[in-house]
Parts: structure tokens; C-alpha cells; sequence
């Protein structure tokens, strides 16, 4: 507690008057960068309606049931929901201003997001190389188009964090810093929800 | 603003962060209700017991729950603070609109079909 008010203090000494509006930039930001997510969740609405539209065409080729494998879909689900609770304690050591704790649950989520990444690579190489690429059918375009644009969302992910890792690690946790975490872990988590709704609508119906 | 004024004011932000921001039990209790919201419609589907009718509204029964579990458990949405109810009310709205997009679309290009059968 004597060293919780002596911090506080110190920050009450620097920027007395700035205080409030620090603490509501940071609120504001974190609720534009949701309000974003939440253009972006229309983005991703765009796409299911697509595909919930054409996913029967499939001019002859290959459907759904032919192609989806839910072993390999289960792994991938879950490296994603394992991610989603090690980014969650990522947070918490960032509040706790625990800077190695941070930065290794950063890369742990990092690693099981590369590991879902690499296995949707894995998926798409091998439709390909056997002749269900994304110009096959209007099945195959949509489903390469929706689960393409969650990858792409995942990889940016990656990316993200990437650079977050390196700014933790040099600049340590400040309050600009965590404030940009608190988005990313809004981004990863909301993924994950959209991830929800592609296994479901795409792999496990498809796969009925 | 006096001094111990403004500790007080820094000690309730501080304790509205931790709410708004979670706990290991918290982040717990939604991986723990997600792993078993993914497991039942996965085994539904690959087991392949139960009529086509069943398994599809339990998946999609599910996949809404465990929407709702993300949504409180890792996103922290609420009713309770004023940022909270900022957040889910922009969900709310958002979902609205998808439902509409997603809804509508699907009904009025299966409704064409139908009917260039005939």
C-alpha cells in the first residue's frame, strides 16, 4: 500500500492537471479502436452472407463434406482458444506492470497463433495442389474468401504483436504501452469470437 | 483539489480498472465454458448420432452461448459501467445489423431459388 501511494503520489506531483485526461484518452481510445471491431465484425458479415449464399454451388466439385477434415479443424480451434487465455494473462501481468511475465505470455500466444496460421497455410496448400483452388466453384471462392480474411486478420495480427513484444521490451509497460495492448487483446479476443462462427457455419455444417 | 482528495480519486479508477479488465478466475471461468461449448458440438457433428435437424440448432445454440461467454469473460462487456455500456451497446447494435444483413440475404437468394425451380 506505502508503495502503491508513493507511485501515485509521484504521478499526482508530474501532471496534477493532466491526470483526467489521460485517463480518459486511453478510455477513448481503447472504445474507438472497439468501435472499429465493430465495422470490421460487419466486414466479416459481408463475407458469411456470401458464403451462406453460394456454398451449394459447387459446379460439380467438391463440397464441404468432402473436403473438411474437423480433426485438423479441432487442433486449429483450439490453438486459437488457448491463445485467447494466455493473451488474457498477458493483460493481467501488463496491468501488474510484471514485464518478463508479459512479454512471455505475449510470445506464448504469439507461437499458438503461428501454429494456427501455419496449419490454415497447410489446409489451403494442400486444397490447391489438388485441384480445389479458391477458381474451382463459387463454393470454393467464398470458402477461400472467408477463411482467407480471418487468416489475413490473424496474420495482422501476428504482425501486431510482433511489434508490441519489441516496444514492451524497450520501452517497458508505460501507460501508452498498455493502452495499446488493451486494443490488440480486444482484437485477438474478437477473432476468436469470429473464428466461433467460421467453424460452426463453415466447418461443422458444412461438414453435416 | 486536496491531496487526499485526489488519492481517493486515483485508488477508485484504479479499482475500476481491475473490474473492467478481468481476473485469472474470470479469464478461468470463460476458457473453461468455451473448451466445453467447442468439445459438445465438435463430437455432435463427427459422432454424427443425432438427427441432421438436432445437431444443426445445437451447434448454433452453442456457438451463440459461447459468443456470450467470449463476450463476458474475455472482452468484458457490461451493463454495470459507463464504458461497458458504451461497448455493448455498440455490440448490440452491430449484431442487430449483421442479423439483418446476414438474415435477410439468405432468406431473399434461397426464396429466389425456390421459386426459379418452379
Amino acid at each position: 500500500m506505502s508503495t502503491l501511494s508513493a507511485n501515485l503520489d509521484s504521478v499526482s506531483h508530474d501532471d496534477h492537471a493532466h491526470a483526467h485526461d489521460h485517463h480518459d484518452t486511453s478510455g477513448d481510445t481503447v472504445f474507438g479502436f472497439w468501435l472499429y471491431l465493430m465495422t470490421d465484425c460487419l466486414l466479416f458479415a459481408s463475407f458469411f452472407a456470401t458464403y451462406a449464399v453460394l456454398f451449394m454451388n459447387t459446379a460439380g466439385g467438391v463440397s464441404g463434406k468432402d473436403i473438411f477434415e474437423l480433426d485438423f479443424v479441432a487442433v486449429e480451434t483450439a490453438a486459437l482458444l488457448i491463445s485467447s487465455i494466455t493473451f488474457g494473462f498477458a493483460m493481467i501481468a501488463a496491468q501488474g506492470q510484471k514485464k518478463a511475465l508479459t512479454l512471455t505470455w505475449l510470445f506464448v500466444t504469439f507461437c499458438l497463433g503461428a501454429v494456427f496460421i501455419g496449419m490454415e497455410v497447410y489446409e489451403f496448400h494442400h486444397l490447391i495442389v489438388h485441384g480445389n483452388g479458391p477458381q474451382q466453384s463459387a463454393f470454393l471462392t467464398s470458402f477461400f474468401s472467408l477463411v482467407g480474411l480471418h487468416g489475413l486478420h490473424v496474420t495482422a495480427g501476428l504482425i501486431w504483436m510482433t511489434i508490441m513484444m519489441i516496444e514492451v521490451a524497450k520501452r517497458g509497460l508505460g501507460k501508452a504501452t498498455v493502452t495499446r495492448l488493451s486494443c490488440l487483446s480486444l482484437f485477438w479476443h474478437f477473432l476468436d469470437i469470429v473464428w466461433i462462427c467460421v467453424f460452426t457455419v463453415v466447418y461443422l455444417m458444412g461438414a453435416m | 483539489m486536496s491531496h487526499s482528495e485526489t488519492h481517493a480519486l486515483k485508488q477508485t479508477q484504479s479499482d475500476h480498472h481491475d473490474e473492467s479488465h478481468g481476473s485469472v478466475k474470470t479469464y478461468l471461468i470463460g476458457f473453461v465454458l468455451s473448451v466445453i461449448l467447442t468439445a459438445i458440438p465438435f463430437y455432435m457433428v463427427m459422432e454424427g448420432d443425432f438427427s441432421k435437424a438436432t445437431t444443426l440448432w445445437s451447434i448454433v445454440t452453442l456457438a451463440i452461448v459461447q459468443i456470450w461467454v467470449h463476450l463476458k469473460y474475455f472482452l468484458h462487456l457490461n451493463f454495470t459501467t459507463e464504458d461497458g455500456r458504451a461497448s455493448t451497446f455498440s455490440f448490440l447494435f452491430s449484431a442487430l445489423i449483421i442479423v439483418m444483413v446476414v438474415g435477410l440475404s439468405v432468406w431473399i437468394i434461397y426464396e429466389s431459388n425456390a421459386m426459379m425451380m418452379y
